[in-house]
């Protein structure tokens, strides 16, 4: 194929995934109905059902132990999550004492209807899985998960019928498989052809691009929603960048803060289905739920954003 | 989790340095004013090891051994393991070191305080009196607030730093006081304290600590002097 043809092409496909980034006022009823703008929204495929491009992470932020004053400065961040229009949690038995403070910050915030649980099972052999979910639901203080993950592939072949059991009898909605920082990559794409997942969830980042390759493309052709994780390479990253000034054509993206302009190019990728940062930060998750604001950055800007940052 | 070969150091940190030192604020503010008694104990322990009686050595084993217990238990069991799952196998450690300094303290009858004329004496004498009097404080210079120190017999760097010390100052000793090789035994004691600087360093070297050298350091110290015969150096 010409490359003229290749650009266009390619450039038809990232406006078919841009069509799907949908500023949907019924999906962050918090928001909407405090007149702010909402965020945009990306649809899960496996069922249609939209999520904002920009959830929470919890790894090391919220493993803050017995700290009532830390724990509280959590669910003050849970709180300016949801007024933002965020839906998306995302924890494992693996990060300490967030699950436990997360349930801390449920029960401060109050109902949080919008909220989309999404966990993981970690923990060999398979055969105690179903032990560690409903004591990670306990801490939760859920009656439900929306989405469970099998952490890092850990016994995923005993995990997955396990999950896919779950889903089926109304116990949970989704299923998903993890890694991080470009593990098993070869592995995950095998259980992307063979399992029915609804999500995958990988590191994807300015600087963490190996999953543009492989990943992403048979994500959008399985139909499987994908979540980037380590969006700021566990805060590394925005040190690195906040010794620079943003460049002014960030503006044209609507990007006050690195931390935005990371999060724009991940979240724009047509595969993408959400970005889970993680802060204990209430003024930090204002500023990524900015991010889930247009407009938003084509194949050009997004080789411009990749490669400016390279070069500093 | 496979690929453990894969991890870096930082990827396998599970909380901030600043939940890593509330901590110990946290802590502090519990066990208050158990830090008079830590004080007391371990200026009674410095107190023995320089009389070099017949009977220190057992009774600072013992003394070692009660602070390792409570260590285990009210720091790694009780709190720590609130933000780190792996802090259940440090109490399990902290336990077994108490146990087998107990050992030595009952087996030990023939033990003595060297003394601390040789060189490795000293360098024990000084690991001590550096692991009650001085480590306390030092965070200070590293910009941490003095209601976060780490207190020997409470917190476990200072503890393990202070057992190396008391370790090097054991010594077999004939009736006229000449120290002769380290009893067999009293080898059993060493690897947990060793390993536990190594785990300490790797935890401060991942948060970025400007004080991640100091345990390896004093433990290579340790090692060192222990290696070399007494009567040298």
């Amino acid at each position: 194929m010409p490359a003229a043809a290749q650009i266009a092409s390619a450039r038809r496909e990232f406006l078919k995934g841009l069509s799907a980034l949908v500023p949907s006022v019924l999906c962050s009823p918090s928001r909407a109905a405090q007149g702010g703008p909402s965020p945009t929204t990306r649809p899960i495929p496996s069922t249609g059902e939209n999520l904002p491009v920009i959830g929470l992470g919890t790894w090391i932020t919220f493993n803050v132990g017995n700290d009532s004053v830390a724990r509280d400065a959590c669910a003050d961040v849970m709180r300016a999550f949801f007024e933002a229009g965020g839906r998306m949690i995302d924890s494992s038995p693996m990060y300490g004492s967030s699950q436990a403070v997360i349930g801390h910050g449920l029960a401060r915030v109050g109902r949080a209807p919008a909220l989309f649980a999404a966990d993981k099972v970690w923990v060999s052999p398979g055969a105690r899985g179903p032990g560690q979910i409903e004591e990670s639901r306990q801490h939760w203080k859920l009656p439900r998960f929306d989405l469970l993950q099998v952490h890092n592939l850990l016994a995923w072949e005993e995990h997955l019928p396990t999950l896919f059991a779950m889903k089926a009898s109304g116990r949970l909605r989704y299923v998903g498989i993890t890694t991080s920082e470009g593990r098993r990559h070869r592995e995950i794409e095998a259980i992307m052809r063979s399992q029915p997942i609804d999500f995958v969830q990988v590191s994807y980042s300015l600087l963490d691009r190996e999953a543009e390759q492989r990943i992403l493309p048979l994500a959008h052709e399985r139909g499987i929603a994908v979540i980037a994780n380590r969006p700021f390479r566990a805060g590394a990253l925005l040190r690195d960048l906040q010794r620079h000034s943003l460049p002014a054509w960030a503006a044209e993206i609507g990007c006050d803060t690195w931390a935005q302009f990371a999060l724009k190019f991940i979240v724009s990728h047509p595969a993408l289905t959400c970005a889970i940062p993680a802060t204990r930060s209430v003024a930090h998750v204002r500023q990524n739920m900015g991010a889930a604001l247009g407009p938003w950055p084509d194949p050009i800007l997004r080789r411009r954003m990749a490669s400016h940052v390279e070069a500093l | 989790m496979s690929e453990w070969w894969t991890y870096r150091l930082s990827s396998l940190l599970l909380f901030s340095p600043r939940t890593y030192y509330r901590l110990f604020e946290l802590y502090n503010a519990d066990v208050w004013p158990g830090h008079l008694i830590a004080l007391g104990l371990g200026l009674a322990l410095l107190a023995l090891a320089m009389q070099r009686r017949r009977w220190a050595a057992g009774a600072v084993c013992a003394g070692l051994a009660a602070c390792w217990w409570w260590v285990a238990w009210a720091f790694h069991l009780q709190r720590y393991a609130g933000i780190n799952w792996a802090a259940t196998w440090f109490a399990g450690a902290f336990a077994i070191e108490g146990f087998l300094l107990l050992a030595c303290a009952g087996l030990g009858a023939g033990w003595r305080i060297a003394t601390w004329s040789s060189g490795n004496a000293k360098v024990g004498l000084g690991l001590l009196i550096f692991a009650i009097l001085i480590q306390p404080w030092l965070g200070l210079l590293w910009g941490r607030p003095w209601f976060q120190a780490e207190v020997f017999g409470l917190a476990p760097d200072p503890t393990a730093l202070g057992t190396l010390g008391l370790l090097l100052l054991l010594r077999k000793v004939d009736d006229n006081g000449r120290p002769g090789p380290r009893p067999a035994m009293a080898w059993l004691p060493w690897p947990i304290p060793l390993l536990w600087c190594g785990v300490s360093a790797a935890t401060l070297w991942a948060m970025q600590a400007p004080d991640a050298w100091l345990m390896p350091a004093a433990a290579l110290l340790a090692a060192w002097r222990a290696g070399t015969p007494p009567g040298r150096g």
